[in-house]
């Protein structure tokens, strides 16, 4: 029994039934509503002319967040608002602050990245209740849209003039009922010419479908699945939607042995990030650099685990830390350290019927228990919305002078993000100091062969490997460590 | 310089000209109301096409079966280049430019085959399934295997002034190297796109997104083999061409319209960006050897310079790139001898064509990259160096090509940005940063601009406009240069209000048509606004002219006192509202309309001797970069930017402001981390945003300071403004510089950085270890 698509949309409910399950929003939008000022500029979630904002009730509570319409599929509209460029007017017609200060900072050329632009700063506007933003959040904002032609001078200034201007409300509590009336009492599934988008929304429900439909394709984020549609042009089997199963939105914390951070498979990489940064500060940098904040809105960490790309900017920290995949079928849970569950390239170790649940994160001991030094570092060609040349993690538990264990991880030197037993080996034992650093530096050569490609060589990453040891020791030495204003240019001044 | 008219003192006063008014699109643009190619509803019948590409980058073309692309879902038809009715060819100046590969495939991304369907995702789905039998040929992958193998796409160039070898070998000091630049996306956001529509009797409606109207419309008519009366191409707006839509708008179009003559219904084709990436040429990469003496003090005595550029598979634009290459080696420096060669390496990659610059940028960074090699190896500041050898005002004021620089104001300019700047103070802090520094380094650059304004070919140099006067006194302008965000409608909007003394509110500029304006040249070449804000003042000022005539009939007076300002028409002593006049003048029956036409006066050119008077006026300006490197990874960021920029009169300085600082970032992204990758295959890989990356919003700098330099044109240009479009993408070379600076101080500036561009972070790190290695 297939159940339509029904979102709220133009401040009434809209319901689609006859659109394939891997319709894209932004082809629904163009295509079948013919809401043109939504713009494709690369269908891959990379340029952000598609950008829309989501409005979705998690634990009653409304969230309202900027995602790409490019590689999200109609079906996951469901029980969600979706507003558009065309919204954003004031009723009485004069233009939104966002509006009115883009056209008074110049900040439109050719005005085909502006739409999404104006999503973005509406997103900013509504999360940041009108009130002036510093300049990193616009950054952070606006990390997911590229413009060609200001060079976006103008644009940072609109987004700071924004908030100058008259305050237009936004009613938040109507959105939120009118919402209300639209989420569903037990999962449903999305049906057409033969195909399914199956939508649990209990964690019970999805060991049952899991079960049952072992060839289904699961789906969360849609940041990596989108692609798979609209550039390689595949048909999809069957989907399973995690984004509505309540369990898998939770963040939990778990002291039975060491305290650790639980992560639900759903939890979007944004709301992932903040929590762990709010125990490991050392990774807020790659909570702004990992992607953007669309993508890290739509994508989840469950997700960004379980995909294990070899490049992925998670992976380096979590087996850093010593963090676990939670797994689960009818059978049970099953906890695997993380680096176990890689095999191979893009190689699990999941059974038929098993699903990424959660990932468990261990916590930072207070000291003296544990004096751990831990930092990760991603090298890319840009600072926003790039992916890694070369990633690395460090965690270094040290006793007085002496390495107790070090973990050390990278992504992109490899097949799989992986950790470096030779260069851990040198270090494990020793003093922590330049000459130990020099020999692990060398292991590192040992440990990884990596690829040349478009991103980089195999000389430059290898060479930027060893160096990121290098800065990792310059920070945490003992004598007259380095800050990071001194060894990273992000933060230099 | 030149001071204005009190005429024209009194009428700026009143008029739009000048005023930073808004783009005349921005409203539309935040409401996502403005109408791209893509947004126009579609007609019904409307079928989408995609093309089939070539994987192979050299081969013969054994066989073809596009069985399983007509059996694939919603296909409708398939097109191979036989089946087009007229000439195979896209080529804007050559005809070595097939629009779908004939026996032969050139490059990987190649199109080969039109396929037509109901939906763009099944026509993108249908060409990925053709089987095509490739017979392999060599392959030359890059311009430096293209010059060795002495395979070109047009003869190559030589210019020369003075006696380089006897200056050269008299020198005092000499230096001989090589540097590599490569090329670059441009990245438009607005992908390529047509639709083209039948008409009755063989007409062919295409909406493009073109630089160039005209030149599509005579490629579509030699395609279908009609005149190009038959055809009508209309640009309302591009999202973005940056010379991307000057000469490569043509495949798209021609494919469009091919279908829908065949098909006789409406056929769309929208590039999917990967397709558009792959199959679309670039900024052409340059590699350069060159060999210069110079004087122990930094002068300049003679410079030789050997330049092959990657054209790809066809001339394409190539010819012409390289001859601004070659015109713009000098930059602002004086060349007694000089030796200036260059040549287009024919590479079995995509046609490389204009983007913003058109080879200046090319030809420039060299003679840049010479004079901070040239400061390192005498000690000094590299601006001291720039300094000393910038053309004079008086003397030492001739291009290599011969034309005389009579509007210099290269000193003025360097000297307010230097103190503008505080860049000596700023030097001494870098100095006392990098001396305290074990892992981050800081380094400085100032670098100028010259630029030649025209096109380098003479008879592109003209325009047209039209201009209707309506009886309720609105005005509707059409001319023939595009919108492709750089605010052309804006300014020849304001021109034109200007002209008849009415708010810029009654002023409205249309679609560019082939249909109102014939014969139109591309807007490129920065020329849009001179060229064309000329000719709609020439049409207004003929409907000027009428109106003072008729007014000086009834109100006394005489017509050349009439003036015309506050929507008013101020004759003998009365004010006549502007709309009260025109209905009068239409009751006994004024032309209200006019054309308008403009030629650039005083150009030449001749292309076998490289020498004429190719340049209507020079624009300048200068910028200040400061950087810091990470000297373990090659990381870098941009701290602090300074520009300052020559627009003349300016016609709207909020436009100005944003094309010099929207140049610099572009600049600086294809000098930084815009990485073009071909792999051994000869596949070009970074062929989507997710692999190509242009700048981000961080990259723009906390600190960014431009500014206009006040001058007025010396030449007769619109207003004494002159163009932005393309002389500030040079300013980024302070970018380049910088990071060299900062490199070379990993050695205390003894050593000069084998940096080339992109200066990746790669590229950084492998400079660092170079000149770490040279140091030990």
């Amino acid at each position: 029994m297939s159940e339509p698509i029904r979102f709220y949309y133009r401040g009434a409910v809209h319901t689609v039934d006859d659109v394939s399950p891997t319709q894209t929003v932004l082809q629904h939008l163009r295509e079948d509503l013919h809401c043109t000022g939504t713009k494709e500029g690369c269908a891959e979630g990379d340029c952000g002319a598609c950008t829309v904002v989501l409005g979705s009730l998690v634990d009653g509570q409304l969230e309202l967040k900027t995602v790409n319409s490019c590689i999200q599929f109609t079906p996951t509209l469901d029980g969600k608002a979706l507003f558009t460029v065309e919204d954003v007017q004031q009723a009485d017609g004069a233009l939104h602050p966002v509006q009115q200060a883009l056209v008074e900072c110049h900040g439109s050329q050719c005005g085909f990245c502006t739409p999404g632009f104006v999503m973005s700063l509406w997103g900013l506007y509504l999360n940041h209740d009108a009130q002036p933003c510093s300049r990193k959040q616009i950054d952070d904002a606006l990390s997911g849209n590229l413009c060609r032609c200001t060079g976006y001078r103008p644009i940072i200034d609109a987004a700071q003039r924004m908030t100058e201007l008259p305050k237009v409300p936004f009613d938040r509590a109507a959105l939120a009922t009118a919402l209300q009336g639209l989420q569903r009492s037990q999962g449903a599934t999305y049906s057409f010419e033969g195909r399914h988008f199956h939508a649990p929304r209990t964690l019970a429900e999805l060991i049952e479908l899991r079960a049952s439909r072992p060839q289904a394709l699961m789906l969360a984020g849609s940041t990596d699945v989108g692609l798979w549609v609209t550039k390689h042009m595949r048909e999809l089997n069957d989907i399973i939607y995690l984004g509505n199963v309540a369990e898998l939105k939770a963040i939990a914390t778990d002291a039975t042995h060491h305290p650790m951070l639980v992560v639900g498979a759903g939890v979007s990489l944004n709301d992932a990030y903040g929590a762990v940064c709010a125990h490991y500060p050392q990774l807020r940098e790659m909570w702004q650099r990992f992607a953007s904040l669309p993508i890290r809105n739509a994508g989840t960490l469950g997700g960004n685990v379980a995909n294990g790309s070899p490049i992925g900017d998670s992976m380096p920290w979590l087996i850093a830390l010593g963090s676990e995949v939670v797994l689960r079928s009818q059978a049970g849970q099953r906890v695997l350290p993380l680096e176990a569950f890689y095999l191979d390239y893009m190689k699990k170790d999941l059974q038929p019927g098993e699903f990424v649940e959660a990932v468990r994160i261990p916590l930072p001991l207070p000291l003296p228990q544990a004096n751990v030094q831990f930092r990760t570092y991603k090298l890319a060609k840009r600072f926003d919305q790039d992916i890694s040349a070369v990633c690395a993690a460090f965690a270094l538990e040290l006793d007085g002078g002496m390495v107790r264990q070090a973990r050390i991880a990278f992504g992109g030197m490899a097949a799989t993000a992986k950790r470096a037993p030779q260069a851990e080996a040198i270090l494990n034992g020793q003093p922590w100091d330049e000459a130990h650093v020099l020999d692990a530096m060398a292991a590192l050569a040992r440990d990884y062969t990596p690829l040349s490609d478009m991103r980089a060589s195999s000389d430059y990453r290898m060479m930027a490997a060893q160096n990121l040891l290098r800065r990792f020791w310059l920070e945490t030495r003992a004598a007259a460590p380095l800050a990071s204003s001194d060894v990273n240019v992000w933060e230099a001044v | 310089m030149n001071h204005p008219a009190a005429s024209e003192i009194q009428a700026m006063a009143w008029a739009g000209v000048g005023k930073a008014a808004p783009h005349e699109s921005a409203q539309l643009h935040v409401l996502g109301q403005a109408t791209y190619t893509d947004d126009i509803p579609e007609m019904q019948g409307t079928l989408h096409a995609a093309l089939g590409l070539s994987s192979k980058p050299h081969a013969k073309l054994a066989a073809i079966d596009l069985a399983p692309v007509l059996a694939s879902q919603g296909v409708v038809a398939a097109y191979l280049a036989k089946d087009i009715p007229g000439v195979n060819d896209c080529g804007p100046i050559i005809h070595d430019d097939p629009i779908l590969a004939d026996g032969k495939v050139e490059y990987v991304g190649q199109p080969i085959f039109i396929v037509v369907a109901d939906t763009h995702d099944n026509a993108r789905r249908a060409a990925k399934r053709a089987a095509i039998t490739y017979d392999e040929l060599p392959a030359i992958l890059t311009p430096q295997a293209a010059k060795a193998a002495a395979s070109y796409v047009l003869p190559p160039m030589h210019l020369k002034r003075g006696d380089f070898q006897s200056a050269y070998d008299a020198a005092p000091r000499k230096l001989k190297s090589t540097l590599y630049v490569g090329g670059q996306e441009q990245f438009y956001l607005e992908g390529q796109i047509a639709y083209a529509i039948p008409k009755e009797a063989n007409g062919m409606h295409v909406y493009c997104s073109t630089q160039h109207p005209s030149e599509m419309q005579h490629v579509i008519a030699h395609a279908l083999h009609l005149h190009s009366h038959h055809v009508l191409v209309e640009c309302r707006r591009m999202g973005g061409g940056f010379g991307g839509k000057e000469s490569q708008s043509a495949l798209w179009a021609a494919c469009a319209a091919i279908a829908a003559k065949k098909l006789n219904r409406p056929v769309k084709l929208r590039a999917d960006r990967d397709d558009d990436m792959l199959v679309t040429g670039k900024r052409h990469c340059f590699y350069y050897e060159y060999e210069v003496g110079y004087d122990d003090e930094g002068r300049i005595l003679g410079a030789k310079v050997d330049m092959v550029s990657r054209a790809g598979f066809s001339a394409d634009l190539s010819g012409p790139v390289a001859t601004r290459a070659v015109c713009h080696f000098d930059n602002a420096y004086y060349l007694s001898a000089a030796d200036i060669r260059a040549c287009c390496g024919k590479t079995n990659t995509q046609s490389n064509t204009a983007f913003r610059g058109f080879g200046g940028p090319q030809g420039a960074i060299a003679i840049e990259n010479i004079i901070d090699e040239i400061a390192r190896d005498v000690g000094k500041d590299a601006l001291d160096v720039r300094k000393l050898n910038f053309y004079g005002k008086h003397d030492r004021n001739v291009t290599p090509y011969g034309q005389v620089v009579e509007d210099n104001v290269i000193h003025e300019l360097a000297a307010q940005l230097e103190a503008s700047s505080d860049y000596r103070a700023r030097r001494a802090a870098v100095n006392a940063y990098n001396a305290s520094s074990e892992v981050l380094k800081k380094g400085l650059a100032f670098t100028p601009v010259k630029f030649g304004i025209a096109f380098n070919v003479t008879h592109l140099n003209q325009a047209g406009a039209l201009v209707h006067v309506y009886v309720d006194g609105s005005i509707l302008v059409n001319h023939g240069g595009t919108e492709m965000g750089q605010g052309i409608n804006t300014k020849v909007a304001q021109v034109v209000a200007h002209e008849l003394g009415r708010d810029l509110s009654h002023v409205r500029v249309t679609a560019t048509d082939t249909s109102k304006v014939s014969n139109t040249s591309a807007t490129a070449a920065s020329t849009g606004a001179d060229l064309n804000g000329k000719a709609a003042q020439d049409a207004a000022g003929q409907i000027r002219a009428r109106l003072a005539q008729f007014a000086a009939s009834l109100h006394g007076g005489s017509a050349g006192q009439v003036q015309f300002y506050d929507d008013k028409v101020h004759v003998n002593g009365h004010a006549i509202p502007f709309t009260e006049l025109v209905q009068a003048a239409y009751l006994a029956r004024v032309q209200l309309w006019s054309d308008g036409f403009y030629s650039t006066p005083g150009l030449s050119w001749d292309p076998k001797t490289m020498t004429g008077h190719p340049f209507f006026y020079y624009a300048y300006g200068a910028a200040v970069a400061e950087v810091v490197v990470d000297t373990l990874t090659g990381e870098w960021k941009l701290l602090r930017a300074d520009m300052l920029y020559d627009a003349g009169n300016s016609l709207n300085p909020a436009i100005d402001i944003g094309q010099v600082e929207g140049a610099f970032i572009q600049g600086m992204g294809w000098l930084t981390t815009e990485e073009l990758w071909w792999n051994a295959g000869g596949k070009l890989m970074t062929h989507a945003p997710s692999t190509y990356k242009i700048p981000g919003v961080s990259d723009c700098p906390q600190d960014l300071r431009c500014n206009l330099f006040d001058n007025r044109n010396v030449a007769d240009s619109i207003h004494r403004s002159k163009a932005v479009g393309e002389p500030p993408l040079l300013l980024p070379f302070s970018v380049f510089f910088a990071i060299r600076d900062a490199v070379s101080a990993v050695a205390n500036h003894r050593i000069n950085p084998p940096l080339n561009a992109p200066a990746t972070s790669e590229s950084i790190l492998k400079a660092i270890a170079a000149v770490t290695g040279a140091m030990k």
